[in-house]
């Protein structure tokens, strides 16, 4: 499970990346997308992968080995509100961009 | 009455929220709601920071257990819930934030909060996770409240309309979320290996950790530092800040003068808080004394390079985050107050600065040949975008107001003003700060061996402000002095007032720089103890009265 984990976080960076650094708006839109991907995973597999346990702990006396962390599972539906809101921003900016200059180049001219 | 007091520690957080939040529920027409609302919010934001100052300080030790309060949100304690701690250097920045948000705010209402009715709620959001950055004690929260602050900086560098402000709005955004996306990795790396995010707890818990834990943890600060770096725009990671900032309209600049700032805080925040051993290595080192330097370099240089005046102001913000990291990438804690110091003036100073720039500009009634590429705007143009066409709403200087007389006098003596501040120059405080930081670095620096890196930073900072004085001199003649097809701009009181606050205020922080030296000395000192820090967060879990 580790070695597939690791595998999906690692496809997504590299694509992500290099999309990223591609010219055209919308490659940049979508590296970013791969990007956030890998960086949930990640945040998820920090608190250890498991499968099995459920996250919120119940009863008093509880033995916490048996749970998931529930803190990695909060922080990654954090960051995925986030990450969807900054892309929505940026797919609106992208259409302006496209409009105001007539070309989808990052720089709003072909270089 | 304590627990009374502690309430006050969130109000810079729930206050602004509030008041944005509701300005959201007017419409376009009632504007006047909206300056209401915001003046009061902003008001009250000061009057907390003020008295957060004051109770903080020695004044009042009586209050809080070495001046830091904690206020534990929900009433969670300290290391499940998240906590917002007020300590002096929290207290310090909060004040800077609220006074120059007050003269941001006094500024756009004169015509740049229109047209457009989430203006004043951005501006409100803004403040919101500025503030936040300021008092969390969970390094998630200080994620989120950067997101804050982000997306609210995004809405605000996107006011009036056009092609490179969508552009460099752009590039803001998409280096924003990569600078976000590494925040994340740190922070997660942090937690996967020492199991907690609030500060204090790790503060305590990261010199227990294994070796091998230890590498990771290095890693995950050494990239979250990268984060931090990024938004305080250390070079070479801030290549977008000249375009998006010189591109924001006037009072969106100003506000944006404090972002960095928060960058810069960060650093110190953590960086202190890990101070204990050689982790902090990765934060407060001596490459970030070089990379400061790398910094100042391109900031002056681009200062000699640019026409435009936003720019150049620009470009003198990067220069002040080259000098704050080279000063605090020496390492040395007596050098933690003059940075500070120079940190208020410089942030009060660039704020004044990009406000002057929004009312020189109109000073141009035609293109300047000197500046063909960059002022190719007509007089009043159109823009075209999702089918509308709609006119550039802050390229006509028409609107009414009272006006004051002599204008171009006031202006220029604004203008000075702020030349002197920039570079340091006496008798106004720039020149204090860089004084009361070189000559600090260059006594106390040989005895930690860092002799020849002072000298290099003193030389650096002295040939920086030789460079400025080069470059503003002319844009100053260009602005002032070539005559021809000017037009007197006229000037509202509502966007001369907070300039002139501002100068003034930067006046009284010179002529008192003996007691707020002596408050930032006392800041310093409690930032490079971080026991008492630690042990006031955790007192809840370390059992009763701390």
């Amino acid at each position: 499970m580790e070695l597939v984990f690791a595998a999906a976080i690692a496809i997504l960076a590299g694509s992500g990346v290099w999309l990223v650094l591609r010219p055209r708006t919308f490659q940049v839109l979508m590296g970013l997308t791969l990007l956030s991907y890998a960086v949930n995973l990640f945040i998820f597999g920090m608190g250890r992968l498991q499968t099995g346990r459920a996250p919120i702990i119940a009863g008093e006396a509880a033995d916490p080995a048996l749970y998931a962390d529930p803190v990695p599972q909060a922080l990654v539906l954090t960051a995925i509100v986030i990450g969807f809101g900054t892309t929505a921003l940026l797919l609106v900016l992208l259409l302006a961009l496209r409009a105001l200059t007539g070309t989808d180049h990052v720089d709003g001219r072909d270089a | 009455m304590n627990a009374l007091l502690e309430q006050l520690v969130a109000l810079p957080i729930v206050i602004p929220l509030l008041a944005g939040a509701a300005m959201l529920l007017t419409t376009e027409p009632q504007r006047g709601t909206r300056i209401a609302l915001s003046m009061l919010s902003s008001a009250i934001q000061l009057a907390v920071a003020l008295v957060l100052l004051y109770l903080t300080s020695d004044a009042a030790p009586f209050i809080w257990q070495d001046g830091i309060g904690v206020y534990s949100l929900g009433g969670w304690p300290a290391p499940f819930g998240i906590v917002l701690v007020a300590d002096r250097l929290s207290a310090v920045m909060l004040t800077l934030q609220a006074v120059l948000g007050f003269a941001v705010l006094t500024y756009s209402i004169a015509r740049w909060d229109r047209p457009g009715q989430p203006f004043h709620s951005l501006l409100q959001f803004l403040s919101m996770g500025v503030n936040g950055a300021f008092l969390t004690g969970d390094l998630f929260n200080l994620f989120v409240f950067v997101e804050v602050l982000l997306a609210a900086s995004y809405g605000l560098a996107l006011r009036g309309v056009g092609g490179t402000r969508v552009g460099t709005g752009l590039h803001y955004l998409v280096v924003n979320i990569m600078a976000s996306l590494m925040f994340l990795i740190g922070v997660s790396m942090i937690y996967g290996v020492a199991g907690t995010l609030n500060m204090a707890d790790l503060a305590s818990r990261f010199m227990g950790l294994a070796p091998h834990e230890r590498t990771l943890f290095d890693t995950g600060a050494a990239i979250l530092g990268i984060a931090f770096l990024v938004k305080a725009g250390t070079w070479p990671l801030n290549f977008w800040l000249p375009g998006t900032y010189s591109a924001a309209v006037a009072p969106v600049g100003a506000a944006f003068a404090m972002l960095t700032k928060v960058g810069v805080y960060a650093l110190m925040r953590v960086g202190t808080l890990m101070s204990e051993d050689e982790a902090a290595a990765s934060m407060l080192g001596l490459m970030m004394f070089y990379f400061g330097l790398a910094t100042l370099l391109t900031g002056t240089i681009g200062m000699l390079a640019s026409h435009h005046l936003a720019r150049l102001v620009s470009y003198s913000l990067v220069v002040s985050t080259g000098i704050l990291l080279a000063a605090l990438g020496l390492g040395l804690e007596s050098l933690t107050a003059p940075v500070l110091f120079y940190l208020i003036v410089s942030a009060l100073t660039a704020g004044t600065f990009f406000m002057l720039t929004g009312m020189t500009d109109r000073t141009r009634s035609v293109p300047s040949a000197a500046m063909p590429a960059e002022q190719p705007l007509p007089e009043s143009p159109f823009y075209t975008a999702f089918g509308v066409r709609e006119p550039d709403p802050y390229g006509t200087d028409d609107d009414v107001g009272v006006a004051i007389p002599r204008a171009i006098v006031f202006l220029g003596l604004a203008f000075v003003s702020c030349v002197l501040l920039v570079t340091g120059l006496p008798p106004l405080p720039g020149f204090i700060a860089k004084f009361a930081l070189l000559s600090t670095a260059i006594a106390t620096a040989p005895a930690a061996g860092l002799g020849p890196a002072a000298w290099t930073l003193a030389a650096a900072v002295l040939v920086s402000g030789f460079v400025g004085v080069v470059a503003l001199t002319r844009a100053g003649i260009r602005l002032f002095w070539t005559v021809t097809a000017r037009t007197t701009p006229r000037l509202r009181v509502l966007e001369a007032a907070p300039v002139a606050f501002l100068v003034a205020l930067c006046i009284v922080l010179g002529t008192a720089a003996s007691p707020i030296m002596r408050y930032l000395d006392h800041a310093a000192t409690s930032l490079h103890e971080p026991r008492d820090y630690i042990r006031n967060v955790l007192a809840a879990r370390d059992g009763g009265a701390p």
